[in-house]
């Protein structure tokens, strides 16, 4: 019952004070929970630091970090995959997700079970199935380098469709699709017209916020892109943490503070909408 | 012999003031509204007493005892909330018995008090359900139950069925009053509407921006009102500014004609306001000694009451409200009519600008 | 979504729509995302399924596959999974809900709720390489945490590669994660619950273990789960913690991929036949107390 007579106490005190406005200060043992909290997640992060710091010269674990063409290389492709990703993603989802709310509402158990589907089958198994489905005739894409890109990037969208389709879908909750379209078509609008020019501009906020953690995703992605045997950042990051001594320290950091800068962006984003923001998991 | 008192109660909040200077004494067993329009401080008042917000200045008494500090579990006080806040994880038995659970009351005892409240509620059976199952209506009622249950020593509702539909409001009304007497608590009850507290209040105060305006017995609230704010709020009010012709004689002249008012005393030459309750108004000249012609603005059928709109002139509209009646032609629009009134009927209100008239007046005329 | 459908009520169902049968329209719309669905999640499942009842020479259907799950090498790889998953599940799901609470209802500054959101949403996307790293930093032999402690004399004969380590190591997405996942749920713990309960004479103590927790178990249990499953298949940091070390299943399945150590690719199939299964079941407990919390809370 410590909360209580914490409460007690600053009772008694605000009485004591002539009509002051009580302040509430925070209790001891969330101060306590946060700190120990705090210092789980940062000692790791110094430790990172520190190892970084000790090449010599000063700071050329990052110089040479940056210098190593493999890190844009690679971080590129990443990227790119990523980009990719996102725009199949939101092409093959958002006309899902609008039709499941405006048509066949009865289907959505079963919409909702398929994009759980992804949680039940984890990385490595998928990439297990997708080589052994794919290296054989009819579609023997893991023969080619753009048919392994393809495999990566179908990966990645089947990866990252519970993360999008929640985003996608509590933002058309916020907006009423059904007298949106039926408004848009008694204006003669296409089905294409009114989701190009009415639904996605809604989803703005949505669509970012499932879009930046999709690319958090492709970019920090270790087991597909390896057992792939694609140039993307995960493995180039694996390659650099058994060659070298303090460049994986400094490029660790630097992925984890741009994709930090990335969720304070999405935050900021989503600030003035309902959105909130999506969560990730390990690999 | 008072039993629930408020003295010199403030909330203040950086630089404004929520509530200032709440003086209130009230009966056991009264049955006390708060009404105002939204941000007027009735809520924060209400909150004040059950203790989930601490007065910057002033003391809460119940039972003669000084409550002002007390934390909320130690209080005794019941509340009814306006989104009836039932627990979602519990039927609704164990609801109403959480309070004499957490007083760990035993179990038999807690059983048939419940099953007796749920009698009162007029819920027997359902004792079962969760609230989820329940309507909006019957979640109101096991809310108000559950804040029985404990026998507390007042009763609070804050705007209890404001999220319900018109009908049930009324009969759900008639059924907290009827409970409310039968128990006979101290109840304060929180409303905008100012029907719910004309018809179930003892006492009613009226407040606004932070202040009381005027504490009285509903038909005082309604035919006396002792502020513009009072006038407007409560009840249908038609206000029209005069000038004081004769302040010896009460003559008013607007708009180029003439009546009396209820008695002289107002300063010869002044601007004031006239406030004109609706049915006091007749067409014709049967309705008083005071006469005006106007032209017929508007004529709207609410149902068993038509309400005729009169211009006078220039700024001046009065509305006035007929009984129904198949037999009688309304007036057509355009028309020219004579209206009566007597002169006890007028209020003369003073001390606003015409500017809040005016808004007065908008808001008497919706 | 209730606004709309009692206008929609109101208005009344338009004449085109039948009530009952599924036209072919209904479908229509979903056919690309099915067939996407079926192409790149159901295909591989299948090959895998039919992969792990298959003799790896003859092809012939065989259950030698599942047999051999129970050799002891797989056993132990699985057991230790399913440790590892239980224990990172607990721990990080009741410290991620104290930390939650801490911040949404501790009364601490604001700024500290906005940066353990974002910190979150980043970290619960730290795994694989860059967290091994960071804990090999910290806590291996020559971690800096180590050195510190063995300054201080405590000789902290500390592996991290081992169970416990990677169980440590793991906490730092699980963490992150429970508090991202339970952060909504505890906004939605109204304040009316709190106030009428005080109201009645509980004290704190009393609200939490009559009310809140009971209302946020479901959620909790919900959560813990997708914790569960996240860990169990959670691959790339223990490849690059324990290289071996420690039996776990996902890296018994990638040897299979590179065809490294025991060149049976049944084995492989069945294993991850085995891992869906245990996901599988996962989910479906997950959902069953999804659909508890959503029924109360309506």
């Amino acid at each position: 019952m410590t909360v209580a007579s914490n409460e007690n106490l600053a009772t008694v005190a605000a009485s004591a004070r002539p009509a002051a406005p009580r302040r509430q200060r925070g209790a001891l043992w969330a101060w306590v929970v946060f700190i120990i909290g705090a210092l789980y997640f940062i000692v790791p992060l110094i430790a990172t630091f520190e190892v970084s710091m000790r090449s010599i010269p000063l700071f050329s674990a990052y110089t040479n970090a940056f210098a190593d063409p493999g890190f844009f290389s690679s971080l590129l492709y990443s990227f790119v995959i990523g980009v990719i990703t996102v725009v199949l993603s939101i092409v093959l989802i958002v006309p899902t997700a609008f039709w499941v709310r405006l048509r066949a509402p009865r289907l959505r158990p079963f919409v909702e079970f398929i994009t759980l589907l992804p949680f039940v089958v984890p990385p490595v198994v998928l990439v297990f199935g997708l080589i052994k489905a794919y290296s054989r005739p009819p579609l023997p894409l893991t023969n080619s380098e753009f048919g392994s890109d393809a495999l990566l990037v179908f990966a990645y969208v089947v990866l990252s469709l519970p993360y999008m389709y929640r985003a996608v879908d509590s933002g058309l909750r916020t907006i009423d699709i059904r007298s949106l379209t039926e408004a848009a078509q008694s204006m003669g609008a296409s089905w294409f017209t009114i989701l190009t020019r009415i639904i996605l501009p809604n989803l703005r906020v949505a669509l970012l916020s499932g879009a930046f953690l999709s690319l958090a995703i492709v970019i920090g992605e270790y087991t597909i892109a390896s057992y792939l045997a694609r140039p993307a950042f995960g493995p180039y990051l694996q390659l650099l943490g058994a060659n070298r001594a303090y460049e994986p320290a400094a490029v660790s950091l630097i992925s984890f503070g741009l994709t930090w800068l990335a969720m304070i962006a999405i935050a900021m984003l989503g600030r003035g909408s309902r959105t909130r923001i999506q969560i990730g998991g390990a690999h | 012999m008072t039993f629930l008192t408020l003295s010199g109660v403030q909330k203040q909040f950086g630089t404004t003031y929520a509530v200032h200077d709440f003086n209130l004494s009230a009966e056991k067993g009264e049955f006390v509204s708060f009404l105002g329009p939204s941000g007027c401080g009735k809520t924060t008042t209400l909150r004040m007493i059950a203790g989930f917000e601490q007065p910057t200045g002033g003391t809460i008494t119940v039972g003669g005892t000084d409550i002002t500090h007390r934390p909320p579990n130690q209080r005794n006080i019941g509340m009814v909330f306006q989104s009836y806040a039932l627990f979602p994880n519990m039927n609704v038995a164990d609801n109403i018995g959480f309070g004499m659970k957490v007083r760990k009351r035993p179990t038999d005892q807690i059983r048939k008090r419940v099953e007796e409240l749920l009698g009162l509620i007029n819920l027997p059976d359902k004792g079962g359900r969760f609230p989820y199952q329940l309507s909006g209506g019957q979640q109101q009622r096991v809310a108000l139950a559950r804040a029985l249950a404990v026998e507390p020593q007042v009763l609070l509702l804050d705007e209890p069925l404001s999220a319900l539909d018109a009908k049930i409001r009324v009969a759900l009304r008639k059924e907290i009053r009827a409970i409310q007497r039968q128990f006979g608590i101290t109840t304060v009850y929180v409303t905008h509407d100012q029907e719910e507290a004309l018809s179930l209040s003892d006492r009613v105060v009226v407040m606004s921006e932070g202040r009381i305006e005027q504490i009285g017995a509903p038909p005082e609230i309604y035919n006396f009102p002792a502020t513009p704010f009072v006038a407007s709020f409560v009840g249908t009010l038609n206000l029209i500014q005069a000038n004081v012709v004769d302040g010896a004689s009460a003559r008013l002249g607007l708009e180029g004609q003439e009546i009396r008012g209820a008695q002289p005393g107002a300063a010869t030459g002044a601007r004031v306001t006239v406030a004109l309750r609706p049915e006091a108004i007749e067409l014709g000249e049967t309705g008083g000694s005071n006469r005006l012609r106007g032209t017929v603005e508007d004529v709207s059928f609410l149902g068993s009451i038509v309400r005729t709109r009169v211009r006078i002139g220039g700024d001046s509209v009065l509305s006035f409200d007929q009984f129904n009646d198949p037999g009688l032609a309304a007036s057509a629009i355009g028309e020219e009519v004579t209206v009566s009134f007597s002169p006890e009927a007028t209020l003369i209100l003073e001390g606003r600008a015409s500017a809040d008239a005016a808004i007065e007046q908008a808001i008497a005329e919706v | 979504m209730t606004e709309i459908a009692s206008v929609t009520a109101e208005r009344g169902v338009p004449p085109a729509r039948p009530a009952r049968r599924f036209r072919p329209g209904t479908w229509a719309g979903l056919i690309p995302f099915f067939v996407f669905a079926l192409l790149f999640l159901g295909l591989p499942i299948a090959f895998l399924a039919f992969g792990s009842i298959a003799d790896n020479t003859t092809g012939a259907p065989t259950l030698d596959n599942y047999a051999a799950l129970s050799t002891p090498l797989v056993v132990n790889a699985f057991q230790t999974s399913i440790e590892v998953s239980l224990v990172t599940a607990i721990v990080g799901g009741i410290f991620g809900f104290l930390l939650a609470v801490a911040v949404i209802l501790g009364r601490l500054p604001r700024v500290l709720r906005s940066a353990l959101m974002t910190f979150s949403g980043v970290a619960s996307n730290f795994a694989g390489i860059p967290l091994a790293l960071a804990f090999i930093y910290t806590l291996s032999a020559e971690g800096m945490v180590t050195h510190l402690l063995r300054g201080v004399g405590l000789n902290l004969d500390f592996k991290i590669f081992s169970k416990f380590g990677i169980e440590i190591v793991y906490l730092y997405f699980q963490f992150p994660l429970m508090v991202l996942i339970i952060a909504p749920a505890i906004d939605g713990l109204k304040p009316e619950w709190r106030e009428a309960a005080e109201n009645m004479g509980a004290s704190s103590a009393d609200y939490w273990r009559r009310v809140a927790l009971p209302i946020l178990t479901p959620t909790l249990l919900g959560s813990m789960i997708l914790l569960f499953g996240n860990s169990f298949g959670a691959q790339a940091t223990a490849y690059q913690l324990s290289a071996g070390l420690v039996p776990l299943v996902p890296l018994a399945i990638g040897n299979q991929i590179s065809g490294d150590v025991l060149h049976n690719a049944g084995l492989g199939y069945s294993m991850a036949m085995g891992m869906v299964a245990v996901m599988g079941v996962s989910i479906v407990g997950y959902a069953w107390l999804q659909r508890r919390a959503e029924r109360w809370l309506r």
